[in-house]
């Protein structure tokens, strides 16, 4: 950099040398003969100042990414910054980095050089509703609207296949916002309308057949789907009459030669046959326009989502009925006979009957008859025998949607954000987090230990004995369950010599329990080894030990990992546990692992935390250094996600604190935990003589 | 100062209160009063448990004390307490033994949510030997043969705190409260709201549905208590979808997504 850079006024542009200076610095490693940064330079000398840094600054942030990324950010930024506000950029810098974590560099590069579409698509933002946005409220609409989940993703095409909804991933099809949040609203409703009012009912493949009656199939499929919109809407205005107003602004003109052929599909308890009719009737004729919610059928998919649902219910119902009919036992009666009622109940739900007797199912079974009817039409006798638990577990099924979601080889594994300070923003499902057991190591660490600190753990004992919640009188209350006595005679004397008779005369007794749960976080990284490790596990047994008598809640888990698909939590012991020798031998068997990613190791304890009913809930961390991973997760990086962890953690009322061995924790510790919340021990041989004290000091 | 007079015709009930019954429930319930066996009430919130005990009391003609428990009861809070006055100390009974010593019926509300050791009090009055032991006066009452103790509770509440003690719930007759069935509903609606029938009927079908999330994020469905709210600030002329977004989704919930969800269903129907 020149000296006219560094002295100048900042005011200035820079010129195209002097960018080129600074880009060659940041880009060094992806440069060559042929591949110089003039061109991007030269361009970015035309732009203000402040959009130069701009550009530097990112330029900086993704090389570390990064270097060939950035190559390509500093090529296309200049075209980008022009064309785009500044917030718009951001996104689009966010995007391309969420892209080169997900898919790899070459996606990412694709979007940097298509910052015009990039562009345009923000520009539509405005009035763009996404359908990531709209789906935890939509599926929750639609789970009210009839009791079967249905799940919601993202499509090109408009269908469902009775399982799943498939809706675009964004809508920008009405002028504003709104109004397109609502277009999803009705777009969803009219698919779960398909289903709800039996489309689909009964042989799904019945549909194709009737096409392929005609002359041209796909012609006929198109004029059903016209028509069957029809009549769902008509069913849509007698059930749900406020949705339908809305649905109403969207509705296209039925052609006039229709009316007569459509009458009978707006009529109560039309079905799919009548659409089928109107179908012949109308078939040769020009197709109206399709009005904007309007889908598609794709009968393969429905062939396919119900046919694996058909048979996964069946055999639930017939399990659930052998628990109705059998008790507790599973083996029902050989002569209990279910039936349906021919007549549907008040709410048009299917009635199951035992013996001739109206049964009041559970909500699950009633869910599971209101699922097969919606599919059948009806519930076949086949189904209504009751079987015993024939090894189907449909909660243990490996779906097929779940390898596409790639959580499949991922298999019980947890994901988790993290925090990247140059962006500031989370990297989406970065780290991939396991628990795994600690294999239990039965020799004599716990005795001999236990044995070493034999007077310190009196003592322990004793003191936090004196901390257990017990019953405790308060005295001199202004009511309560007894009389204070002492209080009583004060009063009356003060009323004999003519002062005012005091009210505060009873006794009150109330337990102080102490509701207290805390996570012991322990560091297995590699550099504990020796004496660090063997002062942890002393730790955890004399702590152990004091926890037991104060009868707090507590659980132990040792954190290490390498890289963030290679996240390992460690468990010693679980807040439901018991005390017990495995629990000791595990402590004894704790080892040396890998590296410190603490960020996602924090946010998974607290996560266990959080399902613990506790007044107190605490976090302790027991650490030699600073978080540092394989892959980058070092210095201010890996810092700043376990700030961000322990910021997260705070808001959901948990307390961290950290006790440390590392001399240089001042440097970086207040500012992760906050001054007051961390304890740093100078001989890790002292941390088990402390470790109970500062327990008692935290929680009392 | 004498001690307070007891007047249990302040608890009796004159006017008949409403009640659809769902069952057999008044008429087990009167048989095991006159059996002397206690009953247990068991439903979600806002089904009915409290209008049946209005409702029994009226019919048998007995007054009728209600607590409501709340963590800090006491035993002291159920069988009563000195009191101090100028220059000596009174007795003052609680609300149970008001009740042992009228013969009324003692009605104990969410009993779960009483400190457990509070509960135990009830067990000697509630199997045969219907007995209350006053350990501060030394007395022990008997209960007569119109004294009757009812106690309520909602098993749906997940939580293991909230349990009754399997010592406390084996003396008692239990009668389990659903919601009702959605034609009583409508008519319980529309008799306590003036609402009418058909927006009475399409409140219910909107509580079927809130009663479908039950689980999926909420707690618990949309009660027959929150459905009259809705439909009495309908009748004084709320619009139908802010009435149900106030009296039964805010109501329900916090989750800003879970009120849209239900207020976009309240939206459809109406």
């Amino acid at each position: 950099m020149t000296a006219t850079g560094d002295t100048g006024d900042t005011q200035r542009a820079l010129s195209a040398a002097m960018l080129e200076d600074r880009l060659d610095e940041m880009l060094d490693a992806v440069l060559s003969i042929r591949r110089s940064t003039a061109t991007a330079a030269a361009a970015l000398a035309g732009l203000a100042r402040a959009d130069q840094d701009y550009a530097c600054h990112w330029i900086e942030v993704i090389a570390k990414t990064n270097p060939e990324l950035a190559y390509h950010f500093a090529s296309h930024v200049t075209a980008a910054i022009t064309r785009m506000r500044r917030e718009d950029s951001d996104a689009w810098i966010i995007e391309a980095m969420d892209t080169y974590d997900k898919l790899g560099l070459y996606p990412a590069v694709a979007v940097l050089a298509d910052a015009e579409s990039f562009a345009a698509v923000r520009d539509g933002q405005a009035r763009t509703a996404t359908l990531e946005a709209s789906a935890p409220m939509l599926e929750l609409f639609l789970q009210g609207l009839s009791g079967r989940k249905l799940k919601l993703a993202p499509s090109e095409r408009l269908y469902t296949d009775t399982t799943t909804l498939f809706l675009p991933a964004r809508l920008a099809v009405l002028p504003t916002r709104d109004a397109n949040r609502m277009l999803y609203k009705i777009m969803a409703t009219h698919l779960w309308a398909q289903g709800w009012f039996g489309t689909f009912r009964g042989d799904p493949r019945a549909l194709r057949a009737e096409w392929e009656r005609y002359a041209e199939p796909e012609r006929a499929a198109q004029l059903f789907c016209a028509l069957e919109t029809i009549r769902l809407d008509a069913c849509l205005e007698r059930e749900l009459p406020g949705l339908y107003r809305e649905l109403r602004t969207l509705r296209t003109e039925v052609p006039a030669a229709w009316k007569e052929a459509c009458a009978p599909l707006a009529k109560k308890g039309a079905s799919v046959d009548d659409t089928h009719q109107a179908v012949a009737a109308l078939y040769g004729g020009a197709l109206p326009v399709a009005p904007v919610y309007q889908g598609i059928i794709d009968v393969d998919a429905v062939v396919q989502a119900m046919g694996e649902r058909i048979q996964q219910e069946r055999a639930a119902l017939q399990n659930a009925l052998a628990k109705l009919a059998g008790g507790q036992s599973h083996t029902p009666p050989p002569d209990a006979r279910f039936t349906v009622s021919e007549e549907p109940g008040p709410q048009g739900e299917v009635q199951l009957m035992l013996d001739g007797q109206l049964l009041a199912a559970p909500p699950d079974v009633q869910n599971l008859l209101q699922s097969i009817f919606q599919d059948l039409g009806g519930i076949p006798d086949e189904y209504l025998v009751a079987a015993g638990d024939g090894g189907y577990a449909p909660d243990n099924e490996k779906r097929a949607e779940d390898v596409w979601k790639g959580t499949y080889h991922e298999d019980g594994a947890f994901l988790y954000n993290e925090w990247d300070h140059r962006r500031e923003h989370y990297r989406k499902d970065w780290c991939v987090l396991r628990e795994l057991d600690v294999h239990p190591v039965h020799d004599a660490f716990v005795r001999e230990t236990l044995r070493k600190y034999a007077g310190l753990s009196a003592r322990l004992r004793k003191t936090f004995e004196a901390l257990r919640g017990e019953n405790a009188v308060q005295r001199r209350r202004k009511n309560g369950d007894d009389i204070d006595f002492d209080a009583l005679v004060d009063a009356l004397a003060d009323l004999k010599s003519g002062r005012e008779l005091g009210d505060r005369l009873f006794l009150r007794s109330r337990r102080i329990a102490r509701n207290i749960a805390v996570m012991l976080m322990v560091d297995m990284s590699g550099s504990t080894k020796g004496w660090i490790n063997d002062a942890e596990r002393e730790s955890l047994v004399l702590l152990s030990e004091a926890l037991e008598i104060l009868g707090d809640r507590y659980a132990i888990y040792g954190f290490s990992g390498t890289t963030r698909k290679r996240c390992e939590l460690y468990r010693v012991k679980e807040f439901a546990e018991p005390y017990t020798d495995l629990v000791r031998a595990r402590i004894s068997g704790i080892r040396p692992q890998d590296y410190t990613r603490m960020g996602v190791a924090i946010r998974h304890l607290c996560k266990r935390l959080d399902q613990v009913d506790a007044r107190t809930k605490l976090l302790i961390t027991l650490s030699d250094g600073k978080p540092d991973d394989y892959d980058g997760y070092r210095g201010e990086y890996g810092i700043e996600d376990t700030r961000q962890a322990l910021l997260e953690a705070k808001r959901s009322g948990i307390h961290a604190f950290c006790i440390t061995i590392d001399h240089d924790a001042r440097a970086y510790l207040p500012h992760m935990y906050g001054p007051a919340n961390y304890v740093l021990i100078d001989d890790v041989r002292k941390l088990p003589l402390k470790i109970s004290d500062i327990y008692r000091h935290l929680t009392s | 100062m004498k001690s307070r007079a007891l007047q249990p015709e302040s608890f009796l009930i004159t006017r008949e209160p409403y009640y659809e019954a769902q069952g057999e429930e008044i008429s087990l319930f009167e048989k095991a009063y006159r059996n002397l066996i206690p009953v247990l009430l068991k439903g979600p919130t806002g089904c009915g448990k409290t209008r049946f005990m209005e409702h029994m009391a009226w019919r048998l003609q007995r007054p009728l004390i209600t607590v409501s428990c709340h963590d800090d009861l006491t035993a002291s809070d159920l069988v009563g307490r000195y009191l101090i006055t100028a220059d000596q100390t009174v007795w003052m009974d609680g609300p149970l033994a008001q009740a042992v010593r009228c013969g009324g019926i003692c009605y104990l509300d969410e009993i779960v949510e009483a400190r457990k050791d509070t509960t135990v009090v009830i067990h000697p009055l509630a199997d045969d030997r219907r007995l209350l032991p006053i350990e501060k006066t030394g007395e022990v009452l008997a209960a007569p043969a119109e004294f009757g103790l009812a106690i309520s509770y909602n098993p749906g509440y997940q939580s293991v705190l909230k349990d009754l003690k399997q010592s406390t719930r084996q003396r008692f007759v239990a009668l389990e409260f659903h919601y009702p069935s959605p034609d009583l509903e409508q008519k319980i609606v529309d008799h306590e709201s003036g609402v009418g029938a058909e927006r009475a009927a399409k409140l219910v079908r909107f509580a079927a549905m809130t009663r479908n999330l039950k689980g999926s994020g909420l707690e618990e469905g949309a009660s027959t208590r929150l459905l009259v709210h809705a439909a009495k600030l309908m009748v004084s002329g709320v619009s139908a979808p802010y009435a149900c977004q106030s009296a039964i989704a805010q109501a329900l919930t916090d989750d800003p997504e879970m009120i849209a969800a239900i207020n976009e269903l309240s939206r459809s129907l109406f």
